[in-house]
């Protein structure tokens, strides 16, 4: 049931992207393809899940719960055997409740699984109560809340009643978002080095290969959509935005440790980085594109107070669609994949393994070019934003 | 629901390291690999423009050498042609001075024989005279050695006297 509710979002987000990101159709028909294979493998799996059964008391590989696990954000990260009492690391919680409060999550994950019955549905929910230093508190979903009375509280499927704590933890994402940037500082100054010590001459190693995406986002991405003279200020911002991305989409594709977390297929992330280009975007504005705004060339004054709004949502619409854009593409991707390597264990039959590696092999390759693609679509269009609101009026 | 709702924790995490990212590529990586590429790219440009201006060049020194060659060759001509001239005339005027020199040469020779000519005309004339009067002195002698032939001279004489 949980699947009931992303998915309805899914596909409301997803309309909202295709309509406001038309300007890059080609990229969004192959965008929509992704995203009807992302909904009909919820539905799968959805179905999937029901078909196990509640009452089976042998525990089932649900296939959708799986996935919704990887692709979520977690205080551990798992590296094999089942989902409790396998493998895994556990990464430092901290916790913002009347001062600062650390402790590893083991103290969650190895504490008690208590069961709950939820008040309206009257079904059980099972969640962790933290021992030790974790005492007080309680886990569910991910979500870490304070316990009343030494136990969370349930109204359809979701906690009731108990305050939800600031939750600052060194999650799954966060030290996935640790690696990237370690990978791009060692790769980015690795190569300003090589400039520094050898001067104006032709790259060399490393420096061979990224200076020629330096130059795309230069001159492709920033010069051609910001226009001459402007550019230059914002050439850093879209350079980061870019590697940023691109880096951690192939970190995501990474099945072993330094990869394999879904973070730039989660929403935060590209919250983040729509509002960077979005603040980015209103703080270099100029009158003219206020003026576009607020008075339209060439629209009649009677027709004002429909433009208006509809120019205002605009401005948020074209980041949203950003955001929208990145976490789908690489969640989809995230689920193909799996989906595909699940068919085996659905399956229980090795034999499966000649279908689905091959299909999840292709699908790998293809998650390469898309991570590329999107970091690009992401600084083009970042970039095509800021051009807009720096242009100049023509006469 | 929470797949698609933006997380605090992570969302502060994500500012903190982006904004860090941010700054120290900036600052440390983009500018000074931007710095060189422009760099280079100048550098390239400027090499491009003065290979182009150099190509200019040449050719406009070559089309100079060309003419100074063209000047040179013709003034060679015309230097072979006046010392032709020069020296035909050189060789004309000694010639004719030559044959000036000769013809004085021959003139004062003819006049030198001349003139000895005369004078040796002259010596024979006195020579001869003298011989004929020896001569006519011996036969006036002889003639006159007796009287007979005496008187028949006076009388040949006398005949042609009165022949006359």
């Amino acid at each position: 049931m949980i699947f009931k509710i992303p998915l309805a979002t899914i596909e409301s987000l997803t309309t909202f992207a295709r309509i406001f990101g038309s300007h890059q159709m080609k990229f969004v028909s192959m965008s929509m393809i992704k995203l009807l294979a992302f909904t009909l493998l919820v539905v799968f799996s959805t179905s999937i899940s029901f078909a196990s059964g509640d009452n089976s008391t042998e525990k089932e590989f649900n296939v959708g719960e799986m996935i919704m696990h990887h692709i979520k954000d977690a205080h551990e990260w798992h590296l094999w055997g089942p989902e409790h009492g396998g493998t895994s690391i556990y990464l430092p919680v901290i916790l913002l409740d009347e001062g600062m409060k650390v402790f590893s999550s083991k103290t969650l994950y190895h504490g008690e699984l208590k069961s709950a019955i939820d008040h309206k549905t009257h079904k059980t929910v099972t969640y962790y109560k933290g021992s030790g230093s974790a005492e007080g508190y309680g886990m569910f979903h991910e979500k870490i809340y304070k316990l009343n009375n030494g136990e969370l509280n349930f109204e359809d499927g979701h906690v009731h009643g108990n305050i939800k704590v600031f939750d600052f933890s060194i999650t799954k994402n966060v030290l996935s978002l640790f690696f990237g940037a370690a990978i791009i500082l060692a790769l980015m100054l690795s190569i300003s080095r090589f400039y520094k010590t050898n001067g104006a001459v032709s790259p060399k190693g490393l420096a061979k290969f990224i200076e020629p995406l330096v130059i795309v986002v230069r001159d492709d991405i920033a010069k051609e959509n910001i226009g001459h003279g402007k550019h230059h200020k914002y050439v850093p911002y879209l350079l980061t935005i870019f590697f940023f991305i691109w880096i951690n989409n192939l970190l995501g594709l990474v099945p072993i440790l330094p990869g394999g977390a879904n973070l730039t297929g989660n929403i935060t992330i590209t919250f983040f980085l729509a509002l960077c280009t979005l603040l980015m975007t209103l703080f270099s504005s100029n009158k003219n594109y206020w003026k576009h705004i607020f008075a339209t060339p060439g629209v009649p004054i009677a027709l004002m107070p429909i433009m208006i709004p509809i120019e205002i949502v605009g401005i948020f619409t074209k980041p949203f669609a950003l955001m929208i854009r990145l976490f789908a593409n690489i969640t989809a991707g995230h689920i193909i994949i799996l989906a595909l390597i699940s068919i085996i264990f659905i399956n229980k039959n090795l034999a499966w393994g000649a279908l689905s590696v091959p299909m999840a092999l292709f699908i790998s390759c293809l998650e390469m070019l898309v991570a590329a693609l999107q970091a690009y679509l992401f600084a083009l269009l970042s970039a095509l934003f800021i051009g807009a609101a720096v242009e100049e009026a023509h006469h | 629901m929470d797949l698609v709702t933006p997380d605090l924790g992570l969302l502060f995490w994500t500012g903190l390291v982006f904004s860090l990212l941010l700054f120290v590529l900036t600052k440390f990586a983009w500018k000074p690999i931007l710095g060189a590429v422009n760099a280079r790219e100048q550098k390239i440009s400027e090499a491009l423009e003065l290979a182009e201006k150099t190509k200019v060049e040449m050719k406009a020194l070559q089309s100079e050498n060309e003419n100074l060659l063209k000047e040179a060759r013709a003034q060679r001509d015309s230097m072979l042609k006046d010392a032709k001239n020069a020296s035909d005339k050189l060789i004309e005027e000694s010639k004719d001075k030559a044959k000036l020199e000769a013809d004085k040469i021959v003139i004062a020779a003819k006049e030198a024989i001349k003139n000895e000519k005369l004078q040796a005309m002259s010596e024979l004339k006195t020579h001869v005279a003298g011989l004929s009067l020896e001569i006519a002195e011996k036969i006036i002698r002889g003639e006159l050695s007796s009287d007979e032939k005496q008187k028949a001279l006076a009388e040949k004489m006398a005949e042609d006297i009165n022949m006359n």
